[in-house]
C-alpha cells in the first residue's frame, strides 16, 4: 500500500465510521495481519474498542480473518482489504446507478446495503419498504412485493451477491474433545454455486409509517416485534453484499459506449451498447475482448426504434473496425462478419486519453503535442523532438524538462561507447503508458486526500457558524411545528446577520465545488484503476 | 562528468554544449535563494467542473451518506475522557452506551468468537446496597424509620443478588438480557433517586443565556 493510499483510507474511515476505527484500520494497513492482541498492543486503546472496529470492519467487509500462522490453533489474524475502503469513495456513483436502472426502489435497497455492508433480504425489504412508505402521501404504503420483485430483479442481473458461507474447518468426528475452532474462514463469494440464488421467504404485509408523534414505547412494542417477525421470514444466515465488480463493469461498458458515441456518433455508440450487451453473461470479467458475434445476430438485437437498414449497419460496423482506436475488431467473416469488442484495448486508449488530457490542462497544448508524439513515436531524441513537433528549440527543450521533472517522460540512455562519454551516448526521451498512469493515479489519490482536508478544514473554520444555522433551523421547525406566528419566525431567523449569511453561503458553495470535485477525481481513478488492473490480468 | 576532465582541457565540456539551450557566453538562470513556494501561480487555469443534474443528484447523495454514516451505530466513538471535576450532570448525560457491547446485532457466526464482548454486569447493585447501608441511616430521622428502611434495603439486597443468579445463568445460554437488566434498572433509579422528576429531563444550565429569548419584557444582567 502506497501513502498516499493509506492516508486515503485513514480519511475515508474517519468520516464515516470515526477516529476509533480509523486508528484501527490504519495500523492494521501499515502492517499486514495483525492478532487481536498486537493490534490492542499497537493502537493503544482499550480492548472492547478494538472488538468493536474489528466487528465494523468486518461486516463491511473490509476486513478479512483466518487462521494465523501458527495453524488453526492459534490466535486469529486480521487483515485489511484496501480496495473496499476506497470503494467507499464511489457509492454515491453505485447508488445512482442503481436508481438510473431499477428505480427509486432499487435505489434504496443499494443504499441501505452500502450502508450496513450486509443484510438479510427479509430486514432489507422492510426497512426499504418502510422507508419508501415514509416518502409516499398519507393513505398509501408500499407494498412488499414490490420490493422483493426489485431485490429478485438486482441478483438476477449480479449486482448483489451472496456473503460467502463461513466453511468452518472441519473437526475429526471421533469422540475426542475436540473444541470446535474458534475461526472460520471466508471463501471467495464467486465459488459459492448459490451465489446468486434467492432464498424462499414467507414475507408479505405493507411498508409502515413511522408518526413523530407517537410515544417511545409503542417504537420500543414496534422494534420488539420486529425482532420475533424476523425470526419466522425463514431467511436466516443468509446475507447479501453489493457485487462491487458488477458495478465497475457497468461503468466500463458505459465509458466505452460514451467515448464511441463522443467520437463516431449516436447510431454507432448503440451499436457498440447492443453488441456489449449480448456479451454480458458470455464474456468474464477479466477477458480481453468479448465473444465474436456476428452480424446478423447484432442486426436481430438492435432496439426497435434505431430503424437502420441491414447494409447500413454494415456499413457502420466497417467504420468502427476502421477506426484507429480500435474499439471493435473483426475476427471472422462468417455470418456476415464476426466482430468483436476490444475491452483491454479499449481501457488502454481511454487511460492513454486521460493522460493527454491530463497534460494538456496542466502544461499547454504544446506540451501535450510534444507528450503525444513521444507516446506514438516511442524513442526520439531532442533534435527529432524539435522537428516533429515543429515547436521551436529553445521552447522545446524547456518543455521536455519540464515535463522530465514532472517525470511524466523518462530519459534513456544508450552509449556508443564502453566509457559511457557523454559526448557520445544517445539520450532518447520516452513515455512509458503503464509508469506513467500509475503515477497519475497516485497523484489523484493524494489530491482526493487534499480535497477531504481542506473540506475539513473548512468545516472546522466556520463550526461556531455552523452550529448556531443549525440550532435555528431546530428552532424554527419546533416552532413551525407547534404552529407559531410568522412574527416569530421571521424574528427567529433574523438572528443570523446578513454577512453570517453571506458567509455560510459561500460556506456551502466551497463545500460543494470540493465534494462534486472528488466525485469527479474518483471517475479519472476508476478509469485508471481499470486500466491498470486489465494489463496485471492479462500477463 | 562535467567537472572530472579537469586534466585534458580546461575548456572543453565532455558533452555537446548546444544541447544544454544556452550558449558559453550567456548568462546563467538566476540562482533561486529560496524554497520554491507552497501555492505557486498556475500558468494554465484548471477546467471548470460538470454540472448538471447527474452530477447534483450525486453531490447531494454524498452529502446525505457522509451525515447518515455518523448516526449508525457503526460510527464508534471512543469514551468521553473525565473532565477536571466529575459533575452531577455527568449520571445523566451519558452518551455512549453503558455495557461495552455493540450497540446493533452482526451474525454472530460470521465473525470469530474472540470479537463477541460479554456483557459485564454493572458492579453497582453490590456497592450500591453497601453505600446506602451507610447512607441511609444517617439521613432517617427516628429509630422506627431507621429500622424499616434496613428492612427493606435487607430484602432487596437479597432479591438482587437472586437476579444476579439468575442472570448469570441466562448470560451462559446467550440469551437477550433485556429483563433482568430493566428491572435492575428500576432497581437502581428508585434507590438512587427518590424524587418524582424523569432522569432524562435533567438540565445542568449550562445553555443558559444561549438561547433565544423572544419575549425580551425584563432585562437580562
Amino acid at each position: 500500500m502506497t501513502a498516499q493510499e493509506v492516508r486515503l483510507c485513514g480519511l475515508l474511515l474517519q468520516e464515516h465510521f470515526g477516529d476509533v476505527v480509523e486508528n484501527v484500520g490504519t495500523h492494521l494497513i501499515r502492517n499486514g495481519v495483525l492478532t487481536l492482541r498486537a493490534l490492542a498492543h499497537e493502537t493503544k486503546l482499550a480492548l472492547d474498542l478494538v472488538k468493536k472496529s474489528l466487528c465494523v470492519l468486518v461486516q463491511h467487509g473490509m476486513c478479512t480473518f483466518g487462521p494465523g500462522r501458527r495453524g488453526p490453533a492459534g490466535p486469529v489474524e486480521y487483515h485489511i482489504n484496501c480496495e473496499h475502503i476506497l470503494h467507499m469513495l464511489r457509492y454515491p456513483r453505485y447508488i445512482y446507478t442503481a436508481k438510473s436502472l431499477y428505480g427509486d426502489t432499487g435505489e434504496l435497497i443499494v443504499e441501505e446495503i452500502l450502508q450496513r455492508g450486509q443484510m438479510t433480504m427479509s430486514s432489507t425489504v422492510k426497512t426499504v419498504a418502510d422507508r419508501l412508505t415514509h416518502n409516499m402521501p398519507e393513505g398509501q404504503s408500499m407494498d412488499y412485493n414490490e420490493v422483493v420483485s426489485a431485490f429478485s430483479r438486482l441478483v438476477e442481473t449480479h449486482f448483489l451477491q451472496r456473503c460467502p458461507p463461513m466453511a468452518s474447518a472441519e473437526s475429526s468426528g471421533t469422540g475426542s474433545a475436540e473444541t470446535p475452532p474458534a475461526v472460520t474462514q471466508p471463501s471467495n463469494p464467486e465459488s459459492h454455486p448459490d451465489c446468486y440464488k434467492l432464498p424462499y421467504i414467507s414475507l408479505s404485509g405493507h411498508g409502515k409509517r413511522r408518526r413523530s408523534s407517537e410515544d417511545g414505547e409503542a417504537d420500543q412494542r414496534a422494534a420488539k416485534k420486529a425482532k420475533t417477525d424476523s425470526s419466522e421470514c425463514g431467511d436466516e444466515g443468509i446475507h447479501w453484499q453489493v457485487n462491487f465488480e458488477r458495478f465497475h463493469l457497468h461503468f466500463r461498458d458505459q465509458a466505452i459506449i460514451s467515448a464511441v458515441s463522443c467520437k463516431l456518433d449516436q447510431t454507432s455508440g448503440e451499436i457498440v451498447r447492443t453488441m456489449l450487451r449480448m456479451s454480458e453473461v458470455t464474456t468474464s470479467a477479466n477477458a480481453a475482448f468479448t465473444q465474436a458475434l456476428s452480424a446478423n445476430e447484432i442486426f436481430r438485437a438492435l432496439p426497435s426504434n434505431y430503424n437502420i437498414a441491414r447494409p447500413i449497419l454494415d456499413q457502420y460496423l466497417t467504420l468502427l473496425v476502421d477506426d484507429p482506436m480500435e474499439f471493435v475488431g473483426k475476427a471472422g467473416d462468417s455470418g456476415g462478419g464476426m466482430f468483436v469488442v476490444n475491452l483491454h484495448r479499449a481501457l488502454a486508449n481511454l487511460a492513454r486519453a486521460t493522460l493527454e488530457s491530463v497534460v494538456q490542462e496542466r502544461f499547454g497544448s504544446r506540451s501535450a503535442r510534444i507528450f503525444r508524439l513521444l507516446l506514438r513515436k516511442r524513442h526520439l531524441e531532442q533534435k527529432q523532438v524539435e522537428d516533429f513537433a515543429m515547436i521551436p528549440a529553445k521552447e522545446a527543450k524547456e518543455m521536455l524538462y519540464t515535463l522530465l521533472s514532472e517525470n511524466l517522460v523518462q530519459l534513456q540512455e544508450i552509449p556508443k561507447t564502453p566509457d559511457h562519454a557523454p559526448s557520445r551516448t544517445f539520450y532518447l526521451y520516452t513515455v512509458n503508458q503503464l509508469p506513467t498512469a500509475r503515477l497519475l493515479l497516485q497523484h489523484c489519490y493524494k489530491t482526493v486526500g487534499n480535497l477531504i482536508e481542506r473540506r475539513l478544514y473548512e468545516t472546522k473554520e466556520n463550526k461556531r457558524l455552523l452550529e448556531k444555522s443549525q440550532r435555528i433551523e431546530a428552532i424554527l421547525a419546533s416552532l413551525q411545528a407547534t404552529g407559531a406566528e410568522a412574527t416569530q419566525l421571521t424574528e427567529v431567523e433574523e438572528m443570523i446577520t446578513a454577512p453570517e449569511r453571506q458567509q455560510l453561503e459561500s460556506l456551502r458553495h466551497h463545500i460543494n465545488k470540493l465534494d462534486s470535485s472528488e466525485n469527479q477525481v474518483d471517475e479519472t481513478i476508476f478509469l485508471l484503476e481499470s486500466y491498470i488492473n486489465s494489463t496485471q490480468a492479462s500477463r | 562528468m562535467a567537472g572530472m576532465s579537469r586534466g585534458r582541457g580546461r575548456n572543453q565540456f565532455t558533452f555537446n554544449v548546444d544541447a544544454l539551450g544556452f550558449g558559453r557566453g550567456d548568462s546563467l538562470p538566476t540562482t533561486t535563494h529560496t524554497p520554491s513556494p507552497l501555492f505557486p501561480p498556475m500558468q494554465f487555469q484548471p477546467v471548470p467542473l460538470h454540472t448538471g443534474e447527474e452530477v447534483e443528484y450525486m453531490l447531494a447523495l454524498k452529502q446525505e451518506l457522509r451525515a447518515s454514516s455518523k448516526n449508525l451505530p457503526f460510527h464508534i466513538r471512543a469514551a468521553r475522557t473525565k473532565r477536571d471535576v466529575s459533575r452531577y450532570s455527568d449520571k445523566y448525560q451519558t452518551g455512549e452506551p453503558k455495557n461495552n457491547t455493540i450497540e446493533w446485532s452482526p451474525d454472530w457466526s460470521r465473525l470469530p468468537k474472540e470479537l463477541c464482548i460479554k456483557v459485564r454486569k454493572p458492579q453497582k447493585t453490590i456497592t450500591g446496597t453497601k453505600q446506602q447501608l451507610k447512607q441511609r441511616p444517617k439521613v432517617a430521622a427516628s429509630k422506627e424509620d431507621i429500622l424499616q428502611k434496613l428492612e427493606t434495603l435487607e430484602k432487596e439486597e437479597v432479591h438482587s443478588e437472586e437476579e444476579e443468579d439468575e442472570g448469570k445463568k441466562k448470560k451462559q445460554n446467550d440469551d437477550e438480557e433485556e429483563e433482568p437488566e430493566v428491572e435492575e434498572d428500576y432497581d437502581e433509579e428508585e434507590l438512587e433517586d427518590e424524587t418524582d422528576y424523569i432522569a432524562s429531563y435533567f438540565d445542568n444550565g449550562e445553555d443558559f443565556g444561549g438561547d433565544s429569548d423572544d419575549n425580551m419584557d425584563e432585562a437580562v444582567y
